[in-house]
Parts: structure tokens; sequence; C-alpha cells
């Protein structure tokens, strides 16, 4: 039997979750034995080769890239898991969702801001390659059926893990109190 | 002092008349989920997390008192679903950034999450547009944690009136409002860290203090909440 | 008050808000002992001098009961009826149920609007008329209907409120404005709507009995409660008088808050006089000296003549010293109002709010007959309960007992509307069908009906052969028809949902979030991304809503589950049955303020979301 295949990307995070994910030290070797890395920052393949068996998603949605990426994992990987507070609930990119219209948000960074210099034609960066901004941040399951849900911020490696392994291996999830933190 | 025999999970335990379900089950080793419940301040059920079947009907442990013979389930399946999913609708309805809030390891509400393994709730979040009051001297208050469980509100000051805690509008528009002015004059650090304590999540920060325990060491990090109740579990 | 015939004093402006005269607020407060227990009482004073509660205001009030300012907009937020913010010379308040709908509310609504120049939720720029909705008022059976300070303007057309709008605009009395009139739309008489007992009898062959004997007679009348939960009133009584206490108090629940419920309007203008023999004897069974008669804010009109009413009756010795000449039965009643609020109909929450503060149902037991009014021993009736027990102690329980069915005894006052030729009250013996109603109203091609109110049942065809009746279909006195030409879900089960939500307390949570969430539910499947899995995420919320502390909270879901329940068919033909994932997600609508702002055209691949 092949190895199963496993993509991971991130979109409104911070590679804290990816991070994290190296952070099962010498369990990479593991890792590496039973699984194979398609698209993912970790291999740097940018597009999707072939199907996956499990797509790894950290951050929330905020722009229209977000989107069709996240589509596209939904598309090639048979099993999806949200990995984070970002791309389970939108963490601290979402913040924004709650205090301010995307509008204000957009004036505020480019147009009003102390910091803001030398943008006396007051444009708000409109390059049609430029992703689009959503009005707010959205979890990945509000877009795509997500299958798992990892969170903590940045999930435990143990978490992370844990949980591969059992996916990988079939057996049942075992996730000890410790490991399922928010923080 | 009268006592009276209860019926609790199937077995029968001696209580005390008049005291709530919830502290007779307490004493027994029995945990019952709570968050609007505070020791020492007057039950008001409005958290509803504390639901038992209590002779044979949905009512709260924290406000139903004892009566002889009554028959209580604390944990049927039903009722866990009742709790895990009440812990889905705060987090949806309010703005819980665990990763930047003081509270966290220490919140009763995200403990809870934890003890039901609540990996995302089944409801999509409302992202509600609420603010920070950091107008007063003493504390924050933070409306985005708030659960609106009123422990602030029913916590008894002497004399009791003026209060300072109170609620404002109704159903999904209610929030805490506070006397500033009155917490301003009489708060000193004893009362403001006093009001932060009695707050089961992070709505109520006090001012000029930092964190004392780093992530990781934190009340609920871990054990789940509870667990000290259960180990005192008579056996 | 002394502003009986003038519409309220235009309220001058500070900075947008409204400002109030100390003096007057004093003397309100003073005309109230400056009791805190009377806040709203002082709250609604000042509301219809003012037109609004301003912060002037309310610093008077809470330095006068010693409260904090806090405290005093801690009752004040709660109601409905009373605001901060200035509501006009003229408040317009719209009523937005479903049978107002049905009726045309919103060709109305768009009228009120362009007459005046502004939006509902608004006050005009000259200050003088603000538009708001409110839910039922209780004229269901002549929709559409608003009330503006007090009045209430019926069967509202075009036309009309171009007139009512043109007279607020001339600064007419409330009084003179066109369509000032509530029609009593009794269709059937019974014992209770029939004129025929001598007023005072009631009550003298009362005081000729051992409130023992009173409440044995009631007893075997086997009465029980018309306010919905059908609990028999002798038994109530029996705790209420049994219980300990320095005062006993009765109380009428007039707060007929459940859409599409009116009946208790018809008694209270047609028929007072036998309420208050009801609460007299009430009074007398229970050993109360003091009855209240909780009114609903909606129901002010009425003010006057219910006043004179009691009047009268103290001035025939019916009422205040040794009533009926019985020495040592001492009984009055006074009436106080509600600010608002659909929960205070719920007997424990209409105790608060009596009390002067927000009306949040408490945690029972205890029960009020134990401690209720003032933590003393209260008993709460509906006020055709209170009728009906005048009419056992004048007829005698084994007369009313061949009234009905062998469980439910006498007669009910069914309160009509929606698609019928028909609106109005019946007075209807217990046991009739739902299809022997459909046919004294004239209801023909029904869809559905509503059996009590939004927290009642949506029933279908196949059930119309059932009997009302506690045994059977049991209704607090509301039906509201449906006929097929109605979009239920649409039209009806959103209507429903979002009233709850607004009159949630907002204390348990699952009351106040779970409501907002099976709104979005709802919502997702009537914008065509439903899937079966919504349906049954929906049937298991039930539980949780059962763990509720109070009436509404548990029945908050009925609307939805109880179509689901009915006619899942309307909810299968909305969703996408071979698909088990869709999402709410429009990728258009999610960037196009963005684009907007960014002055850039939103460039949507093949894939939208
Ligand atoms: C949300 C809610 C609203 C209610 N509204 C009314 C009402 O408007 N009128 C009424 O008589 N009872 C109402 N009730 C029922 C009362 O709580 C109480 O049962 C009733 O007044 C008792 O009177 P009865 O025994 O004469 O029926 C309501 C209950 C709930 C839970
Ligand atoms: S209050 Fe509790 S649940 Fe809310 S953000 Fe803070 S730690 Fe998390
Ligand atoms: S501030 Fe804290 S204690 Fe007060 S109601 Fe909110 S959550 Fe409860
Ligand atoms: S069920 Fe709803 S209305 Fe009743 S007490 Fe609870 S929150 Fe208030
Ligand atoms: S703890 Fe009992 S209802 Fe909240």
């Amino acid at each position: 039997m092949s190895k199963p295949i496993v993509a991971t990307t991130s979109l409104a995070g911070c590679f804290g979750c990816h991070m994290s994910f190296l952070d099962i030290d010498e369990r990479i070797l593991d890792l590496i034995e039973l699984v194979e890395f398609n698209k993912s920052p970790i291999d740097d393949i940018k597009t999707f080769t072939k199907k996956c068996d499990i797509g790894i998603i950290e951050g929330g949605v905020c722009n229209s890239e977000n989107v069709h990426i996240l589509k596209e994992f939904r598309k090639n990987c048979k099993i999806l898991i949200s990995l984070g507070e970002c791309a389970i609930m939108g963490g601290l990119p979402a913040v924004r969702n709650n205090n301010a219209p995307i509008s204000e948000c957009l004036e505020e960074a480019y147009l009003n801001c102390v910091s803001v210099q030398a943008n006396d034609e007051k444009i708000i960066p409109n390059d049609d390659e430029l992703p689009m901004i959503l009005d707010k941040v959205y979890p990945c399951h509000e877009i795509v059926k997500i299958d798992y849900h990892l969170p903590g911020c940045a999930p435990r490696a143990d978490l992370i893990w844990n949980a591969l392994e059992a996916l990988v291996t079939g057996n049942e999830m075992d996730l000890p109190y410790e490991v399922i933190k928010f923080d | 002092m009268d006592k009276i025999l209860v019926r609790i999970n199937g077995k029968d335990y001696s209580a005390e008349a008049g005291k709530m379900v919830l502290d007779i089950a307490t004493e027994n080793g029995i945990y019952i989920p709570t968050l609007c419940h505070y020791e020492g301040i007057k039950p008001q059920g409005s958290c509803r997390m504390c639901t038992c079947m209590i002779d044979g009907r949905k009512m709260t442990a924290c406000t139903t008192p004892v009566t002889h013979r009554m028959v209580i389930e604390t944990q049927t399946k039903e009722l866990e679903e009742i709790r895990s999913t009440i812990v889905e609708l705060l987090f949806a309805e309010g703005n819980h950034f665990c990763p930047a809030c003081e509270r966290s390891g220490n919140c009763e509400l995200q403990a809870l999450a934890y003890r039901y393994k609540m990996m995302v709730p089944q409801f999509p979040f409302e992202f509600p547009n609420k603010q920070l009051d950091a107008k007063n001297s003493k504390i924050l208050i933070d409306h985005n944690r708030c659960i609106l469980c009123k422990r602030c509100i029913r916590r008894k000051k002497e004399p009791e009136n003026p209060t300072w805690f109170v609620f404002k509008g109704r159903g999904y528009k209610t929030q805490i409002a506070v006397d500033h002015e009155m917490i301003d004059k009489e708060f000193d650090d004893e009362l403001a860290q006093k009001a932060m304590d009695t707050c089961p999540v992070g709505a109520i920060i006090r001012k000029e203090k930092g964190y004392d325990v780093p992530i990781g060491e934190r009340k609920y990090d871990k054990d789940p909440i509870g667990s000290n109740i259960e180990k005192g579990a008579k056996l | 008050m002394g502003n009986k015939k003038s519409p309220r004093s235009n309220p001058k402006r500070k900075n947008g808000q409204c400002s109030c005269n100390r003096e007057f607020v004093k003397n309100v407060l003073e005309k109230y002992n400056n009791d805190p227990t009377r806040l709203m009482d002082v709250l609604i004073d000042v509301q219809e001098e003012y037109g609004c509660i301003s912060d002037e205001a309310v610093d008077v009030i809470a330095k006068t009961i010693n409260y904090s300012v806090a405290q005093v907009e801690q009752t004040l937020s709660f109601y409905h009826f009373l605001s901060q913010k200035a509501t006009g010379k003229y408040a317009v308040y719209l009523n937005d149920n479903v049978v107002s709908e049905m009726m045309g509310r919103e060709e109305i609504a768009d009228v009120f609007e362009k007459e005046v120049g502004s939006k509902f939720g608004n006050v005009s720029k000259d200050g003088k008329i603000g538009l708001f909705n409110t839910s039922c008022i209780g004229m269901n059976d002549q929709e559409p209907s608003a009330i503006i300070n007090k009045r209430i303007f019926t069967k509202l057309t075009k036309e009309k409120v171009k007139k009512i709008v043109d007279g607020m605009k001339n600064g007419l009395d409330v009084e003179d404005l066109p369509g000032t009139d509530v029609k009593s739309n009794i269709l059937k008489q019974g014992p209770i709507l029939i004129k025929d007992s001598v007023l005072g009898d009631a009550i003298k062959k009362t005081v000729q009995m051992k409130p023992d004997e009173v409440i044995e007679e009631i007893k075997q009348s086997n009465l029980r409660g018309r306010g919905g939960a059908g609990f028999p009133t002798a038994m109530k009584w029996r705790f209420c008088r049994d219980a300990q206490g320095e005062k006993h108090y009765v109380f009428c629940n007039a707060d007929e808050g459940e859409p599409g419920t009116f009946k208790d309007r018809i008694i209270l203008t047609e028929r007072s006089q036998l309420l208050f023999a009801g609460m007299t004897i009430a009074g007398y069974a229970i050993g109360a000296e003091e009855g209240i008669l909780y009114l609903r804010y909606e129901y002010k009109y009425m003010k006057e003549q219910l006043e004179q009413v009691l009047n009268n009756l103290r001035k025939q010795g019916l009422l205040g010293k040794d009533v009926a000449g019985e020495k040592g039965f001492n009984f009055d009643i006074r009436i106080q109002f509600g600010g608002g609020a659909y929960v205070c109909g719920e007997e424990s929450a209409l105790l608060e709010s009596a009390e002067g503060k927000r009306g949040e149902p408490r945690d029972r037991p205890p029960f009020p007959v134990v401690k209720g009014y003032h933590q003393q021993p209260t008993a709460v009736n509906n006020v055709e309960t209170l009728c009906a027990v005048a009419k056992v102690m004048h007829n005698g329980a084994k007369w009313y007992r061949s009234l009905g069915t062998l469980d439910s005894t006498g007669s009910k006052l069914v309160s009509v509307s929606g698609d019928c030729a028909k609106p109005g009250v019946y007075e209807i013996e217990w046991g009739f069908t739902v299809n022997e109603v459909l046919e004294l109203v004239g209801a023909t091609d029904v869809q559905a009906v509503q059996v009590g109110g939004p927290s009642g049942k949506c029933i279908a065809p196949n059930e119309f052969n059932r009997k009302l009746a506690y045994e059977d279909l049991a209704t607090g006195g509301s039906l509201i028809i449906f006929n097929n030409k109605r979009d239920l879900i649409e039209d009806v089960v959103l209507n429903f949902t979002n009233f709850f939500i607004e009159e949630s307390c907002g204390s348990c949570v699952p009351c106040r979030a779970m409501t907002v969430q099976f709104k979005k539910k709802l919502e997702k499947i009537l914008n065509g991304n439903g899937v079966k899995q919504d349906i049954e995420q929906m049937l298991s919320w039930e539980k949780v809503m059962q763990s509720n502390r109070c009436g509404l909270g548990q029945t908050a879901a009925n609307p939805i589950l109880s179509t689901i329940n009915n006619f899942r068919e309307l909810y299968d033909k909305k969703i996408n049955k071979d698909k088990d994932f869709i999402s709410d997600f429009d990728l258009k609508a999610a960037v196009a303020e963005s684009c907007k702002t960014a002055n850039r055209i939103p460039n949507i691949g093949g894939d939208n979301g």
C-alpha cells in the first residue's frame, strides 16, 4: 500500500501552527516514514500534483485567494483538518470582525493612520492581481466542509502528532486532556 | 437539623433539608457543571449548565432545594449534550479570542469547553460588535467575553443600594453596565480583585496588575474543572 | 397626569438628547411616595410627558430613591415603550406581527415612511414624529394597527395613514386623528360575554360563605386557569391561602402578550365589572386586601374607563372597606401598567415588573403562591379565569360543570384571526373541534392553524378534528388561520422566531442565544443552502430549549419544531437532498464592500462561493 499523502497550507495565519507541527521533534522522522508530503510549505511544492489523503489548513479565510486555496484543498484532499485557532474561529485576524467594517479598516490602514506616508493620491491598493479582502475573517468550516478541528494557538505538538498518527494508522483518536487547549 | 433522604444517580444520600441539590451533590463528590453559580452568592439559574433531571423534570441544581425522597439524575447523555451545547452557544455568541485573553487557563467557560472536548462550536460565530470599556480606573470590562452570568451583579455590596453592576437591555442585546463614578470612588485593590475573581471569564479585569502564573500552569491547564470535587468523592 | 387632552409637550432637545423638567420628575416621584418599587409608574409617567426619559430625569430619580444611575437604567432599558432617546411628539408604534403583515403592513409602513420622511426606528428631523415597530398589540381582528401616544389606530389603509400623518404634522390632538376606534368584535356570546348577571350578586353570595367554602365551590366547578398553563384555580388559591405571610395579594394577569390573543381586551372593555368581581372573590378566598390588575402598556387607552368602573364599585360599596357589607373584609384594586414586554405575562416576571424591576422570571420554587409580590403569598390569575370565578360564584359550580367537557368545564373565549371572513372573539364551550370553529368564522382553503399563539403549535388539516380542551388541544385562547397561499416558513415561522428573539428576557443562555441560532438556520434554508443535516440539527436543539427557566424559552422553538413535525414536506422542498454540506458563504457579497472602498471591480472567477 502506498503512503498516505499530506498537503498543508497557511491562509490568514502566522505560520505558528506549522512551527508547532515541526515541534513534534524527532517524531517528524517517523512521520516521513508514514506519509508523503505534497503541496506544502514544508517541501515547497506550490500546486497539487496529485490527490491527497489529508489536507491541513492553518489560518482563517480573509481574502478571495484564501477562499480559492481552501476550495482547492477541499477538492484535492479526502480529509481536511482545520489546525489552530485562526482556522477554527478566525483567531487574531478576526478581531477586526467585531470592531469595524472592512471599509474603515482599509481607510485606517492606507489613508488615515499616522504611519501612512506618501500616499498623496489616497489610493487603497486595487491592482487586479491582488486578492480581494473579505468583509470579515471566516473560519474555514463556514466555507467548506472540514472533517477535523485541532485547536490551540499554537496547537500542542502532541495534539497534532496524536491526531495525525490516528488518521494515518486508522486507530481511534485518543487526545488527552492536556493537549486540547485554546491558548 | 432536618435530615432527609435523596437519591442521586441511583444511590441514596442523606441530606439537610432546604439545601440546594447542587450543594448536596458537591458534598458527596458528584460534580455538576456550573457557570453562573458562585459559592456564597445567592443563586439565580441563568446559565442552565447545572440542569439535572429532578423528579423527572429538567430543573437547575443550583436553585432547587432538596426535598425528601427526591430523585436526581445529574449526568445522563441528554443532560451532557445540553451542557456542551450551552458552552458552544456561549463561544459563538461572544468574541472569545482565548490566545489573547488574560483569563485563559483560569477561565470557567474555557475549562468547560475543555472538559467537553469542544474542538469547534456547532454554531456559526456571530462576531457581535461589542466593546471594551476601560473608562474605569480600577477595572476594565470586556463585553466581548461577558457571558451574562450576573455573578458580578448578584454579589451583594454593603449597603446594598445603590449597586455597582447592572444589566441593561434585554434578550440578545443584554449587556452588563456599571456605575463608573461609584466604582471609581468605592473600589480599592481588594474590591477590584474580588470583582475579577467573581467573574467566571475574562470580562472583568483588574487594572495595573499583570499575569502571575504562566500558561501551562494555570488552574485548568492540567486537571479538568470539577476534578477536585470528583476526587473528594466518598467511595 | 395633567395632559389628558393634548399630545405630550414637545420634548426640548439638547445635543440630540431630550431634557425634562426636574420639578415635574420630582412631583411624579412624590406622587408615588418616592417608592423604588413604584419605579415603573414613575418611568411611564415621565415617558408619557416627554416622549423620553432624559439623563437628567434618570439622575433625579436615582438620587431620590437612592439608586445608582445604572440601576434606574437597568429597569428602564428592559421595556419596549420606555426610552432614553427622544421618540417624538407623536410616537407611532406599528404592529409587525404576522397577521398585521398578512393584512398589508408592509405597504402601510411604506406610506408612513414616505409621508413622515423618515425611516422606522427613527424620529423625523423636526423631532415631531417617531416611527417604531412593536409586536402584537392585541388587535389581530382589525389589522394593520398602530399605537400613537396611547391611542390605538386600527384597520389602517393608505388613505387613513396619509390623513393621520397630515394631522400629526398639523399638531392635532391624538384623539382628533382619524381612525382611532377599537371594535369589540364579539361574534359568539357565552356565559362570560353575555350581559346577564346583576353585578355584585356574586360578591354578596361569596361573602356569606367562609373562604374555605368559596375555594371548595371553585374546586367543585373544576375551573382551570385560562392563562395557558391550565392550573386548577382552587388548588392555586388553597396553596396561597395556606401560605404564611404578612399580607396576601391577588394579581390579575392582563398582560395578554401572546400574538394573536385579544380576548382579554374584550373582557376589559366590555365586562370589566365581572373581572373586578372575580378579583374581589379571589381576595376574599385567599385573605388578601389588595388586588392589582397588571395591564399591558398597549392597553393604556383603557385606563380612564377602568378607573371609572373601579370608582363606581367603590361608591357601591363593592370595593374598599367592609366590601358588600361584610365587616372586616377590606379589598381594593389598583392598576399597574407594564412597559412593553411579552415575558411580563409570565407570572413571576409580572411580579418583578410590578415591583419596579426588570421583568425577569424568577427561579421556581418558590412559587408566587408562597413567595410572590414583595415575597408575600400571591395568587396570579388570568382575566378570563377571574371572570369565570365570578360566574361560578353567581350560578354555582354545578351549573358551571354542565358546560364543556368532563375535564374542561365551562366556556372558553377564543380570539380568531388571520385568513377568515369573520375575525373576532368567540365564546365557545370547551370541546368544540377546530373544524367547528373554522366553520363558524368562515375559513376556507385552510393550510394551517396556529393554536395558542407562537408558543403553541401549528397544526395541519389532519388534526382539525381535534377538540379544544385541556385533554386534547389546549389553548390560551388564540387561533390564527393561514390559507394555502401563505408561505408558512417564510411568512409565519420566521416572524414568530423573530418575536421570541426580541422578547427573551436575556437571562438564560439557550433562550437568549439559541433563538438566534434557530433563526440563522432558518435563513440558511430559506436562502436555498439548507441540507437535511440542518433540519436534524434543529430537532436536536429541542432538549436544550427545554432547559430554559420559563415558558418563553421552553416554547420559543415551537414555531420551528411544530412545523418541522407537521409540515416536514415544506422544509424538504427547500433543502438540497443530495448534498450533505452547503456553505452559506457568498463570495460576491463578501468582497463587495472592500472592492467598493478600494475602487475596484470585483473579479470573481469560475468557482464563486
Ligand atoms: C412567556 C409567558 C407569557 C405569558 N403571558 C400570559 C398572559 O399574557 N396572560 C396570562 O394570563 N398568562 C400568561 N402566562 C401564564 C402565566 O404565567 C400564568 O400561568 C397565568 O397568569 C396563571 O393564570 P391562570 O391560572 O388563571 O391561567 C404567560 C406565561 C409565559 C411563560
Ligand atoms: S473569557 Fe475564557 S473563553 Fe473567553 S476568551 Fe477568555 S479564556 Fe477564552
Ligand atoms: S462581567 Fe463577568 S460576572 Fe459579570 S455578568 Fe459578565 S461574565 Fe458574569
Ligand atoms: S426562558 Fe427566556 S424569557 Fe424565560 S427566563 Fe429564561 S431567558 Fe428569560
Ligand atoms: S449554575 Fe445553575 S443555572 Fe447556572
